[in-house]
């Protein structure tokens, strides 16, 4: 029997990976918060205890994401490219390009066929093509970001944001909300500027089917619709998007004792 | 009726006003009144100038720039500074472009209809249903800098609300190269009041407070004004004291503008013009990473720093635009528009 732990500490949340023998054996999730180590080892604390583990059981953890530093008492930390592409092809092996698109980053990553990275291109430095702008957004909309991704599927009309900046993509989401545009179509229009981003940043690696999507955009639908649109190609998306680098980072712990 | 149904509805809201005051003083409400406060806010100012009696003057232009951010109307009488206002830019240009005028002319007899011609320009030029010609903002900027800090000028840093441009120029204020910024909202002024609103600190108090502090800290190490965000709030949680923030912001809006001046080529004389000249932390912090030293920001014209005009970073594109008009007007080019 051997227990080891991903961690994937992002630039918004914390995901936990329990894994026993290469079968989950237990998941957690939280906000990363200011102090990141503090929420980082409660979050541990909790898994363990709702997985029954102690935490002397388990033999390895592997920490991955942007603030993987802040994980003091990791065996080993991975790169989130790494990561992502040790979870997808886990998920799904069929899988030769990964898109991750989380909170402050978006990153594609071109798979081979045993899950290895060949290649990737990545924006941390700017948050047009990353949640935050949905985040953004979705405040001067007033709507939840759940709400933005649902009534982005009822737009009726293609319109544009043609700011790439997300400090002026606001003020030009508040000019439409002034001339009374309807909330579905501003929503689509701004997945449509993240999935455009993102669509460049694919072209750099090259598009490969199958296309696979993961980090916490995944799970907004009117996003992933937009992305299908703009790089003319099927997205798969598995179960738990958001715990794909956490499930590489335990993939890369139980492989290598 | 009207009125006395008013000051009972006035009346409760000062009910509320005092018991929110009374608890200020105690210290327990700061947060309240701290969220009516709009920190970006920066003063909105106009200006007549007492020395010229319009009505003697043959050619009168006006220039109005719209910005993104701020509005400025610039009115000349041949050619000489006699009013301006500067007031922030609403939802509609036109409406800016009229309210900016017509806070210009607020403390003089001049009206609309007296002036010869009028040029817009910045952002919502084409929006400007006063003016009878537009010109763009970067030609403009070139012409104002070139009157306001003198023909010596050779390269004009703009730094606007929303775009920042970096301009060579010739003597006579044309331009010869320009290279800007107007994606990406690190390094312009709107960045500066998202800062300002989230540190809670007025917007024209950040420069000064920026060198209060006992060592220079390491810049903000995010480009993206919504990543610096969250790092400024990290910073305030660490205990990072408030000043040293401010001056690792205007540090890393420095080090943004320099990266672009340098795309560009500085050449003295080197002059600002926009919002952001009025912050210290921010032009004192270029000048030491460009090891070259900004124009001082008073009239290159004696008589105008002898009778203490307002010298105004922001009104460069108004005067360059109002003096377009005037060439316009001098070289028959135009028909004056005077109405009265």
């Amino acid at each position: 029997m051997m227990i080891v732990v991903g961690i994937d500490v992002g630039g918004k949340n914390v995901h936990i990976v329990i894994n026993k023998d290469g079968q989950m054996l237990g998941k957690a999730s939280a906000p990363t918060g200011i102090k990141k180590e503090g929420a980082v080892e409660q979050l541990y604390s909790a898994a363990l205890k709702n997985a029954g583990i102690a935490q002397k059981d388990v033999e390895r953890v592997v920490a991955t994401g942007s603030a993987a530093k802040r994980v003091a008492f990791a065996n080993d930390i991975i790169p989130d490219a790494t990561a992502d592409a040790r979870g997808v092809h886990k998920l799904i092996p069929s899988a030769r390009t990964a898109i991750d698109v989380g909170a402050e980053e978006c990153r594609v990553i071109k798979l081979g066929a045993d899950g290895n990275v060949l290649d990737f291109a990545i924006n941390e430095k700017c948050a047009a093509g990353t949640g935050t702008f949905v985040e953004t957004m979705s405040r001067a909309l007033e709507v939840s970001v759940d709400e933005m991704s649902k009534i982005a599927l009822q737009s009726t009309q293609t319109l544009s944001i043609n700011a790439q900046c997300a400090v002026f993509g606001e003020s030009e989401v508040v000019s439409l909300i002034h001339q009374k545009t309807p909330k579905p179509d501003i929503a689509r229009a701004v997945m449509n500027a993240i999935a455009g981003r993102i669509a460049s940043v694919a072209r750099i690696v090259g598009l490969d089917a199958d296309v696979v999507m993961v980090g916490g955009m995944a799970r907004n639908a009117g996003f992933v619709d937009s992305l299908k649109k703009s790089i003319e190609m099927n997205v798969l998306v598995p179960e738990d998007p958001d715990y794909v680098g956490a499930l590489g980072a335990a993939e890369a712990a139980f492989a290598k004792p | 009726m009207t009125e006395e149904v008013k000051p009972k509805a006035l009346r409760k809201e000062s009910v509320l006003e005092g018991k929110a005051k009374a608890l200020e003083i105690e210290g327990e409400n700061m947060a309240g009144e701290a969220k009516t406060r709009e920190f970006w806010r920066w003063p909105e100012t106009n200006w007549v100038n007492p020395d010229i009696e319009w009505k003697k003057g043959e050619m009168i232009t006006a220039g109005v720039d719209v910005g993104s951010v701020s509005t400025q109307a610039v009115v000349m009488v041949d050619g000489e500074f006699f009013a301006y206002g500067n007031m922030r830019t609403g939802s509609d240009s036109p409406d800016s472009a009229r309210k900016g005028m017509d806070f210009a002319l607020e403390k003089t007899d001049l009206k609309i209809e007296n002036i010869d011609y009028c040029v817009g320009t910045g952002y919502g030029r084409v929006n400007v249903p006063i003016a009878q010609q537009s010109v763009t903002e970067i030609s403009c900027h070139a012409r104002g800098a070139n009157f306001m800090y003198g023909p010596e000028v050779r390269t004009v840093m703009d730094m606007g609300g929303q775009d920042c441009k970096a301009i060579n120029v010739d003597d006579q204020g044309k331009v010869v190269n320009f290279i800007m910024n107007d994606k990406c909202a690190a390094g312009t002024g709107r960045g500066m009041e998202v800062f300002a609103e989230l540190i809670r600190v007025p917007v024209w108090e950040i420069g000064t407070r920026s060198f209060k502090i006992q060592k220079e800290p390491p810049m903000i190490s995010s480009t993206c004004v919504v990543f610096a965000k969250s790092e400024v709030v990290g910073l305030l949680e660490s205990g990072l004291p408030e000043n040293d923030i401010m001056a690792a912001y205007c540090s890393a809006m420095a080090h943004r503008i320099m990266e672009l001046l340098n795309r560009l080529g500085v050449k003295e004389k080197f002059a600002i013009t926009g919002g952001i000249a009025k912050n210290e932390g921010v032009v004192k912090r270029l000048e030491k990473e460009l090891r070259t030293k900004t124009a001082a920001r008073i009239w290159s014209k004696k008589e105008y720093v002898d009778r203490g005009y307002p010298f105004d970073t922001q009104l460069a594109g108004g005067i360059g635009a109002a003096l377009f008009g005037q060439a316009l007007l001098k070289m028959s080019k135009a028909k004056s528009a005077r109405k009265a």
